[in-house]
């Protein structure tokens, strides 16, 4: 666990899921000391009016993140090849989510 | 007194000690120890508001003459406030704050699950709905105090201050008086002795958790059920009283 800067304990990610089946969003996060009182502040800060029916928090220090020197690296390569993605097929009457 | 009175009086109690829970939660508002703290106490806080609003709604009903619950909330003077003393008692800190909650909270998460299965189906159907919300109250205020009575040598000895001051005002959660009597020949009520066996049960193995004694020989506060409260009260009501009392006619 990171160490605690400061006496509102660690930062943990909050992620709701809006319906079961649906993918979980990051929402935003809390502070907390343990798995239980993160679970319950992410209840009261971030499900107050409807926004989900699960939770997932996660200690943010877990979170791997990519770093801003890797943009070119990482992310460039995708800019000039049109043929990754599938414009060149008409698609049939009916299909949804593409 | 007939049944419609004793429904009345009834239906009052339990609005009040929501409503002056509520009342005292909602002062935690912008003051908490950090921001999810405060967001959860005031949440409560307006739990135990929609609780009391339904009730308040049915005793007008029930009462039939035209008052408005908002009347019986800003109206009426402090010796017709039924609520229990222990919901009246001063946030003090945190610690006592959520300590009172506690008290409260396992009282009502065995309250509202007999309640809900009342013969009055008004009364069943707020109890039902405030059940769920107070399985959530319960975990957040069990968890507090056993993390804050069995945490730091200072949050200790605050919990200890606030176990032996509010002790005293727990039995008066259970009291019974003839309301009660005909209420539950009715099935309308619920028996609350079974509830205490069931709240001892639930909250001393946590205070026992959180290393916490309770006081020995405790003289048992009472008197919110005929509208005799504590010192504490007035300034409550004071500062719930002042916008309709400065703006008559300020409207929600």
């Amino acid at each position: 666990m990171e160490a605690i800067k400061d006496s509102q304990g660690a930062v943990w990610e909050v992620f709701i899921q809006a319906k079961p089946g649906q993918p979980y969003r990051h929402v935003g996060n809390v502070h907390a000391f343990d798995k239980e009182m993160a679970m319950q502040n992410a209840r009261d800060v971030y499900t107050r009016r409807g926004e989900g029916t699960a939770i997932w928090v996660v200690p943010s220090n877990y979170i791997v993140a990519s770093s801003p020197e890797d943009i070119g690296s990482f992310f460039d390569p995708a800019n000039d090849k049109v043929y990754r993605h599938p414009t060149f097929y008409t698609l049939p009457e009916g299909v949804q989510h593409i | 007194m007939t049944k419609q009175e004793a429904l009345g009086k009834y239906l009052l109690r339990l609005a009040d000690t929501n409503l002056i829970l509520g009342q005292r939660l909602a002062e935690w508002c912008g003051t908490g120890p950090f921001l999810e703290e405060d967001l959860a106490m005031t949440n409560i806080s307006l739990d135990l508001f929609g609780t009391a609003e339904a009730l308040l709604k049915y005793a007008c009903e029930v009462e039939g003459k035209g008052r408005t619950a908002d009347e019986l909330t800003f109206r009426r003077p402090e010796r017709e406030f039924t609520n229990i003393l222990l919901v009246e008692q001063p946030n003090v800190d945190f610690g006592a704050t959520i300590l009172r909650q506690l008290f409260v909270d396992a009282f009502d998460y065995y309250h509202y699950s007999e309640l809900s299965k009342s013969s009055d189906p008004i009364i069943a159907g707020v109890a039902a709905k405030a059940s769920k919300e107070t399985t959530y109250h319960l975990r957040h205020s069990e968890s507090w105090v056993i993390r804050l009575g069995d945490g730091t040598e200072e949050s200790h000895q605050r919990m200890q201050n606030a176990l032996n001051e509010l002790w005293r005002f727990t039995d008066e959660q259970f009291e019974m008086n003839e309301v009660d009597a005909m209420l539950i020949e009715e099935r309308i009520a619920v028996d609350l002795a079974p509830i205490k066996a069931k709240w001892l049960e639930k909250v001393i193995p946590v205070l026992s958790e959180a290393t916490l004694q309770i006081p020995e020989n405790t003289f048992m506060q009472r008197g919110g059920r005929e509208g005799k409260h504590s010192e504490h009260f007035g300034f409550l009501l004071a500062e719930m009283h002042y916008i309709p009392r400065a703006y008559p006619d300020a409207t929600w």
